[in-house]
């Protein structure tokens, strides 16, 4: 298998999930599991036919895998490795080193000069 | 935009280096500013627990890499927001240098942009597969016992 462009998943990902069709779509797979366009049809207030439009995009995109079988009987479902990918690009904005630094910062500055002293219980963290 | 795959933050600490590292290593030190609770196995291929007092019980398992006191400090832990089995570890190092009467400490963590050439076809489609296996099982099983 090619190695995938991280970026390019993540974009695929973050287009997939900017559009409220496809995250209906994406939402009720993921609550329901393997279904096929009619069946997405019967759960959506959207025409088969758009939902067929926007399972062949997600399908291009590998965001939804397409199980072998007749084309009716399709079922679709989610295809979890480019969410993990988009993931570890959100988990670079919420690592959040700013706030663990000053947390740090404050924490030393309060604490007595001695190590042996009591840390301050009052610092915030999260 | 690329995904970033480092984060670099440097600040200057009034306090000298020996108790930053303290701050930065002992379990007294990362409970008070990291997390709420932590434990601490100080060598490097240790293991530290950080919990926290959220709504969510948050918890992170860190591998120690590098104790060098008191100027190198390194770990290695998983990805935020990912399953457990995800294979991919961030590395985190502190790097402490004395600075006037105090300290300036650099954090990196690297390896957010990694993808491990097994992630897509072994780590996730092996936990899918896992399930629906599972759930094949147990309807094998429940229709048995009808």
């Amino acid at each position: 298998m090619p190695q995938p462009d991280p970026e390019a998943v993540a974009e695929a990902v973050f287009a997939a999930l900017a559009e409220p069709t496809r995250r209906s779509i994406l939402s009720a797979l993921a609550a329901r599991g393997p279904t096929t366009a009619t069946g997405l049809a019967g759960l959506l207030p959207i025409s088969r036919q758009a939902i067929a439009k926007h399972l062949d995009l997600l399908a291009a995109a590998g965001l939804v895998l397409a199980e072998p079988g007749e084309r009716r009987r399709i079922r679709y479902r989610v295809n979890a490795a480019p969410m993990a990918i988009a993931q570890s690009y959100l988990a670079t904005l919420a690592r959040d080193w700013d706030g663990k630094l000053a947390r740090l910062q404050r924490s030393l500055d309060a604490s007595a000069p001695q190590p042996e002293a009591a840390p301050d219980p009052a610092v915030p963290g999260g | 935009m690329p995904i970033p795959d480092r984060i670099e933050r440097t600040i200057d600490l009034a306090q000298p280096p020996q108790r930053v590292w303290e701050a930065l290593t002992s379990a007294e030190g990362l409970g008070a500013w990291f997390g709420h609770r932590a434990t601490v196995d100080l060598r490097p291929g240790g293991t530290a627990y950080v919990e926290w007092d959220d709504e969510n019980g948050s918890k992170a398992t860190m591998t120690i890499s590098v104790v060098e006191p008191p100027t190198r400090f390194a770990w290695t832990w998983g990805i935020q927001g990912l399953p457990a089995t995800d294979p991919r570890r961030t590395y985190v190092e502190f790097i402490l240098r004395p600075s006037g009467g105090g300290t300036r400490l650099t954090v990196t963590e690297s390896g957010f942009a990694q993808v491990p050439e097994d992630l897509l076809d072994t780590a996730y489609q092996g936990n899918v597969e896992g399930w629906r296996k599972e759930l094949a099982e147990l309807a094998d099983y429940l229709h048995a016992a009808a």
